[in-house]
């Protein structure tokens, strides 16, 4: 299991690496100019030191290595240095991935936006899994039911109708029509009693449900399925023969073994729903990684959107090797070696 | 199966089946499926024909009739330069199914490419599906936000600004979704090409290009099928996704997610320009599920024949 852990690590380096090659090589094809937008008073000579002092003076495969060192070793250093407090090194002179459009290091631009991410993605993921995973196990144990048809009807349809409409939907229902809940996400709000909890919940109630929905209906079609296959095996008829209770066959026999493939599927999707978040994002006004993207690809601001893309590469690499090892420690019957 | 077969009398030969009339058959019983072909005829039919029966210009500017709700006159109102919604959206749908079967077309071929390569030639396998898996590990929304705002001036300056991004749409959905199909067939190609009949197609000296087209592709067209028809429908969402963000087709050319993109900061005086667009695409892309779910069904030999 370990040595397979580690060959596994070990493959994905190159991966990784090859993908930083395409994003870094496709978005510096940009025609984009830096200094497009600066006022046209500037004498091209400065225009020229001012673009050499962004660091593209240089040849390609020279920025490329360059900007690989400022991401994986500088602005990791960078990150610890402002968690812990500490000096290591030589941190003054450290050069790091600085945004074109804030000339701030793009770390910490990201670091700021993190939180209001993984607040609603994250709030949405548990709670997609908390309606999925009984749907999927009540829908399969009662198959062909009015129960099933209706729960995979509405599983289909959250399957199929896109993020950006539901949330509209939502907004009109919700805030136009009704005057519930908010339509924008307040990011300055701070959490200090009842009623400004009671207000974070609301605003974060619509952004979460349109996530939650889209993920559930996925979720709980592989539960459905995953249950389906096991509740036939022989396992099960051994159980039942046995006289255990059938709550006990279903909860704990049928529904252990088919959480094994489940658990996979739900660490797979979790860089999906980065991406998807970017959407909801849009919608909500949530000012998020997502929408950090969005303003970066608007504005031209090549470092930003280059290390956000990467990020998003690592989150799906790593989730693929987390989703392929939990299932050698799931699964028994599966051995790697 | 075997069992029908054996209990049949023998004098009375069933009549002839053909695969497809099986396949029809099983998908004929699948009522999602027959409802979803039946919305989806419709969306088609209203889309193609739909603006020579209403034929109001779906650019024309009506400044007096700016924001109306459902009327007679405007059966899905106007936006607020007193554009028709209905006109709009009809054409917008011509667009977003362009856009979807085509980018369909373009994943199915790259996809069934190197999938039967991979799967027909071992040495090719491993270089292939080390490709497969490296697209499968791109990010691949912002991946497609940063290609569009790169190639976008370019192609609109070779192609004309509506033809250069719809190319553009086309080919770069297709070159990010054909991952899943490739992986597909090359299953199927590896199973298939230890078969019989293959085997006796080499012995007699058939040609490998000849095996491919003659005997392994007729046989890994049913996932390829199911595979198109839940690629129409990403594609769809894709599109619509990628002008929602505002960075697809341009501004006064309709496609759905456009048109959702510029209802929206309209939503509270005329909600029906979000909701009627929103509706198609909804509708479409679960129609296209519900068909693929009954295509599967159907293409399934294990639950066909039951």
């Amino acid at each position: 299991m370990l040595r397979y852990a580690a060959r596994r690590l070990l493959i994905s380096i190159p991966t990784l690496l090859a993908i930083s090659f395409i994003v870094f090589a496709l978005l510096d094809l940009a025609p984009s100019d830096p200094t497009a937008n600066l006022p046209l008073t500037i004498p091209p000579e400065v225009r020229e030191k001012i673009r050499l002092s962004l660091g593209l003076g240089e040849p390609f495969i020279i920025r490329y290595f360059k900007w690989l060192e400022q991401f994986l070793i500088n602005e990791p250093l960078a990150v610890l240095e402002q968690m812990t407090g500490l000096t290591i090194g030589d941190s003054e002179n450290r050069l790091r991935v600085l945004s074109w459009a804030t000339r701030s290091p793009v770390t910490d631009l990201i670091v700021e936006r993190l939180p209001q991410t993984l607040w609603v993605v994250g709030m949405s993921y548990v709670v997609a899994v908390v309606i999925a995973v009984p749907l999927g196990v009540i829908s399969a144990y009662r198959q062909y039911s009015l129960f099933d048809q209706i729960g995979t009807f509405i599983s289909m349809l959250g399957f199929s109708i896109p993020t950006f409409f539901t949330g509209l939907l939502l907004i009109v229902i919700f805030s136009v029509w009704l005057g519930w809940l908010p339509s924008i996400y307040d990011t300055t709000h701070v959490v200090e009693d009842w009623d400004s909890f009671w207000f974070q919940v609301k605003q974060m109630a619509m952004p979460t449900m349109v996530l939650a929905l889209a993920n559930a209906s996925q979720i709980s079609r592989f539960m459905r399925a995953s249950m389906l296959d096991n509740l036939t095996q022989d396992y099960v008829r051994t159980a039942r023969a046995k006289g255990v209770r059938e709550r006990t066959v279903v909860l704990l026999h049928v529904l252990r073994n088919s959480l094994i493939p489940v658990v996979t599927v739900i660490a797979l999707g979790v860089p999906t729903i980065f991406g998807g978040a970017i959407v909801t994002e849009q919608i909500f006004r949530v000012n998020g990684i997502g929408a950090l993207l969005i303003t970066g690809i608007e504005s031209n601001d090549i470092p930003l959107v280059q290390t956000l893309t990467f990020i998003f590469a690592i989150l799906i690499v790593v989730f693929n090797l987390i989703a392929d090892l939990l299932y050698g420690v799931l699964d028994p019957r599966i051995r790697y070696d | 199966m075997t069992d029908a077969t054996a209990s049949a009398p023998v004098a009375a030969a069933p009549a002839h089946r053909s695969l497809w009339a099986d396949v029809w058959r099983q998908f004929r019983a699948h009522r999602g499926a027959m409802i979803g072909a039946g919305v989806f005829g419709f969306i088609l039919l209203a889309v193609i024909f739909g603006p020579m029966l209403w034929t109001i210009d779906p650019g024309e500017t009506n400044l007096r009739a700016r924001n109306q709700p459902m009327s007679w006159a405007h059966p899905f109102g106007t936006d607020n330069v007193g554009r028709d919604m209905l006109a709009q959206v009809l054409a917008g749908g011509r667009v977003s199914l362009a856009v979807g079967i085509t980018a369909m077309a373009v994943s199915m071929l790259i996809g069934a490419a190197i999938g039967v390569l991979a799967g027909y030639f071992r040495r090719l396998d491993g270089p292939l599906m080390r490709l497969t898996e490296l697209f499968l590990a791109l990010p691949i929304l912002p991946l497609l936000l940063v290609a569009i705002l790169l190639f976008r001036d370019t192609l609109r300056a070779n192609f004309g600004p509506e033809a250069g991004v719809f190319l553009l749409i086309v080919l770069i959905i297709g070159i990010t979704s054909w991952m899943q199909t490739a992986r597909i067939v090359r299953g199927e190609v590896q199973t298939l090409k230890e078969r019989e009949f293959v085997l006796a197609a080499q012995s007699i000296g058939t040609k490998e290009g000849r095996v491919i087209t003659r005997h392994i592709l007729p046989n890994v067209l049913s996932p390829i099928m199911v595979s198109a028809t839940i690629g129409i429908a990403a594609a769809i969402i894709t599109e619509s996704t990628l002008s929602f963000l505002g960075l697809g087709f341009p501004p006064d050319f309709p496609t759905w997610g456009r048109l959702l993109f510029d209802g929206k900061d309209f939503m509270t005086r005329s909600p029906g320009r979000v909701i009627w667009p929103g509706l198609f695409i909804s509708l479409t892309v679960l129609s296209v599920n519900f068909i693929g779910d009954g295509l599967r069904d159907a293409m399934d030999p294990r639950i066909r024949g039951r």
